[in-house]
């Protein structure tokens, strides 16, 4: 099968989106853009064809009668085992890393007991990882740094003291170890941990045992369908950074421009707020760029702004839009400065306002600031399509809401859940105009 | 570690002289306290450099110094010292430069002591900001200060009330002025002789200019463009070598045209000419080549700007006229770029994209330049709408490296690049082949 695949490679996540002859999805996948971009494209991609090859299975998994009622159930715990299995492989690459870390001049007379510290917190890590993938379970990210980080800095701290050794050291191990660990590739037998993701999901359909054979032989068809790479186009903020030549990249301000289009043809006016930068883009009913606005080398108010309060407060970055939807009234915050972010919020939390309320101020404050780029690229025009990791903030979202109200009237606002991959899909669109 | 020898860059013949010339000038400063010779500081924008020529006053130009200090990495440090004596971040970068430049010892670019100026001459106030910044210099060097006051184009027309009254500044006030402080008696047939070698050498930088009308363009008129300026914005306006400058600087694109050449960039000659673009405001000086390089390498040539007119608007007839010899300075001041209002310059950059057949309007705005940063997203607006081309915005300084964000610049230029090219490519429907 021919496959287009685009990849927009943000300062803060990598996203891929892989596209079929008919520019139908077939996937997309996302990764934390991590020092080399080189693996996280790779990993963006990986993480797509793992998101299209889950879909194929759902295909292929239709055609079974005895499956109807069931099959949403069965594919979702197939994904979460298959999550499963992903999240051990890298555990295991982890802790071998961090144990060949824990010698050295440094540790000189803790090695026995960082050995073991060692042995202990991730055999109790491996125990409890089936609890984070159970049916329910919330994680704060889907990242493997952030989840394996978090669950190693509790259990870690806890087994350090029991052992008497200073956590410091343990934490210095996992700092060297997760960098490495994050900057090689697993996973390359995918369709072998799909096939054990099954295997394991299977067993809690005890009464689906008639037709398992069935079962495994149509996964089996939709992993062996061939997802050829017939062209790939790079965008986002490393694209420059890509293994790609020249005509293989695009800037991100066209991907997003017709990734918007594809996703809202009638759209006019995108807006999409990153990591790095806000964009306010005009497009015309080809999806093509009339004119386009950006921050400038300063990133106030953009999503990384967010992620420094998210880190302030001590809660994870999708935490803090629900958090503002609890607001009573809007703290008014003019600075959007990323740098002063956290004194701005501590300042304000001295004077006794409620996190919440701040929270809001917050948000309104990124909105305003994406407003001031908007109507200097020509105003906001029917209908307006808001992407980029920033619009899957309800706060945000309500926030730009208002003042869009306030200064335009009644006006389409397109938002889809999966705005996050409006890059990707440009780069993809273009992937598939190339050829 | 030694440090890297910079790669060398390639240059045309006429870019070498240039560069000869401009050096000339920073030595005869250097030596002017040495031969007792006077020393007048005067701004680019409506200087009289041929009535100076007269008074035998050898010309430092400032926004020189501080470009020049900038393509030598030198302001960082100039700017900060400025900083610390008490000036704002947002105040115009060539002021800063330039104090700071005096708060170090007032060296040159080239490493020669500046002199102190004899007398300061601001012949151009279309800029706010100038008569500040020789305010702040005046204080400093205790010299005295002559003013001609330039009506400013607001009804995008010169009266002829504008020009008597400039031409009564003149005879009244600037020229006694020069007399008193240089002691040489004004003599107008010398002024007369100096405008005819203007008049030749700005016959030869409009066709130079022009040039880039062909196909592909000879010359960029933005980043060659600057060098081609030089002596003519600064103190070689009516002087012999200037004449001579310009009229080898036209062979030598007379020979580019006739080859089909494109333009020579410091990495050698352009081999595609992908983009032709017109662009308004200064370079960014600090990372010139830098800057410049995202525009070759992409094939963008730009093939006419409003920066190589902010010393004189000569395109469209204007020449110094030696027989009308005080009008024709009056002339010439009234209708520099930086005197030219919103309207004039909308109707110049539209003309520009049309008559050089460009893809469209770049704007480059400076960041520290309130006076014509002001209204410039309404002239890209205006020129978008009366073009059909697109337009593109970027946002750099003049002589502050920290307000160069090259990630930043490289991002909108390429995005604008490749607007142009979908565009260009019409608006094929989804999933065709481009």
């Amino acid at each position: 099968m021919k496959c287009f695949i685009g990849i927009d490679l943000g300062s803060t996540t990598t996203k891929a989106v892989i596209l079929d002859e008919n520019l139908k999805e077939l996937g997309h996948g996302i990764t934390n853009s991590r020092s080399n971009y080189d693996i996280a494209s790779t990993v963006a991609k990986q993480e797509a064809t793992v998101n299209a090859r889950m879909n194929l299975v759902a295909q292929s998994l239709s055609d079974i009668p005895e499956l109807s009622g069931r099959l949403k159930e069965l594919l979702e715990n197939l994904e979460r085992n298959f999550r499963l299995e992903q999240f051990m492989e890298s555990l295991a690459d982890l802790e071998m890393v961090c144990r060949n870390n824990a010698v050295g001049e440094r540790f000189k007379g803790f090695e026995q007991g960082l050995a073991e510290a060692l042995i202990v917190t991730f055999q109790k890590l491996r125990l409890e990882a089936p609890d984070l993938f159970a049916p329910g379970a919330k994680r704060k990210s889907d990242f493997f740094r952030d989840i394996a980080g978090s669950r190693y800095l509790a259990i870690g701290e806890a087994v350090a003291k029991d052992a008497g050794l200073a956590f410091d050291m343990m934490l210095n191990i996992y700092d060297r170890s997760i960098i490495e660990v994050e900057n090689r590739l697993t996973g390359e037998n995918l369709k072998e941990m799909i096939m054990k993701a099954l295997l394991r999901t299977l067993e809690g359909f005890s009464e689906l045992s008639g037709v398992s054979k069935l079962v495994e032989n149509a996964v089996k068809d939709a992993l062996d369908i061939e997802l050829e790479e017939t062209y790939v186009v790079g965008t986002g903020y490393g694209r420059a950074r890509l293994p790609f030549s020249k005509e293989h990249i695009r800037s991100e301000i066209l991907c997003h421009g017709l990734g918007a289009h594809v996703m809202y043809p009638k759209t006019l006016t995108v807006l999409d707020i990153g990591g790095q930068d806000t964009k306010a883009i005009q497009v015309d009913d080809a999806g093509i760029v009339d004119s386009f606005q950006m921050n400038d080398r300063c990133a106030a108010g953009c999503g990384r702004y967010l992620g420094y309060i998210a880190d302030e407060m001590n809660m994870g970055l999708h935490e803090l839009g629900p958090m503002a939807m609890k607001a009573t009234r809007t703290v008014r915050i003019n600075s959007t400065c990323t740098v002063f972010a956290g004194a701005e919020l501590r300042d304000r939390l001295a004077l006794g306002e409620k996190r919440e309320d701040i929270l809001s101020g917050l948000h309104r404050a990124i909105v305003l600031r994406a407003m001031s780029l908007l109507s200097r690229s020509g105003g906001i025009r029917d209908e307006f399509t808001f992407t980029g990791g920033v619009a899957n903030n309800e706060a945000a979202v309500d926030a730009l809401r208002a003042l869009v109200k306030e200064n335009y009237g009644d006006v389409t606002i397109n938002i889809d859940p999966g705005s996050i991959y409006t890059g990707a899909l440009g780069a993809a669109t273009f992937a598939h105009r190339a050829v | 570690m030694p440090k890297k020898a910079p790669p060398t860059a390639i240059k045309e013949q006429s870019m070498e002289i240039q560069k000869s010339m401009i050096a000339d000038n920073f030595r005869q400063l250097y030596d002017a306290p040495k031969t007792d010779q006077k020393v007048v500081s005067t701004f680019v924008p409506g200087n009289l450099n041929e009535l100076l020529m007269c008074f035998d006053f050898a010309r430092n130009l400032p926004e020189i110094n501080a470009l020049q200090n900038a393509m030598r990495k030198r302001t960082g440090r100039m700017i900060m010292e400025a900083e610390r004596a008490g000036h704002s971040e947002d105040v115009c970068t060539y002021v800063k430069a330039d104090l700071g430049m005096m708060a170090q010892g007032n060296i040159g670019p080239t490493g020669e002591a500046l002199p102190t100026p004899d007398l300061l001459l601001l012949s151009y106030t279309g800029c706010f900001t100038f008569m500040k910044w020789f305010e702040l210099v005046r204080e400093q060097y205790k010299c005295e200060t002559a003013m001609l006051h330039v009506p400013y184009q607001g009804d995008g027309v010169i009266t002829p009330n504008m020009r008597e009254y400039v031409v009564k500044q003149l005879k009244e006030d600037i020229i006694p002025t020069l007399e008193r402080v240089s002691g040489v008696k004004f003599d107008i047939d010398r002024l007369r002789q100096y405008l005819r070698q203007s008049a030749k050498a700005e016959e030869d930088l409009v066709w130079v200019l022009q040039s880039a009308k062909n196909k592909p363009s000879p010359i960029d008129a933005y980043f060659g463009g600057v060098y081609y300026v030089g002596p003519i914005f600064s103190s070689f306006r009516g002087s012999e070598g200037a004449a001579e400058y310009y009229a080898m600087l036209r062979k030598e694109v007379e020979e580019r045209v006739r080859l089909g050449k494109g333009p020579v960039t410091p990495e050698g000659e352009m081999p595609e000419e992908k983009y032709r673009l017109v662009v308004e405001g200064p370079p960014n000086w600090t990372h010139f080549r830098e800057f410049w390089k995202m525009f070759y390498e992409e094939g963008a040539v730009v093939v006419a700007s409003s920066y190589t007119k902010v010393g004189g608007v000569y395109d469209f007839g204007f020449r110094h006229d030696p027989d009308n010899p005080i009008e024709t300075l009056a002339d010439y001041c009234l209708g520099c770029y930086t005197n030219l209002n919103l309207p004039h310059r909308a109707d110049m950059l539209s003309q520009y994209v049309e008559e050089y057949e460009a893809d469209g309007l770049l704007i480059n705005s400076i960041k520290s330049c309130n006076s014509f940063s002001a209204g410039q997203l309404l002239l890209l607006r205006e020129v978008e709408k009366r073009t059909g081309k697109p337009g593109a915005f970027i946002e750099t300084d003049l002589v502050d490296p920290r307000y160069f964000s090259a990630a930043n610049v490289k991002n909108r230029l390429e995005s604008y690049f490749q607007m142009i090219k979908q565009k260009r490519e019409g608006n094929a429907p989804l999933g065709a082949a481009a």
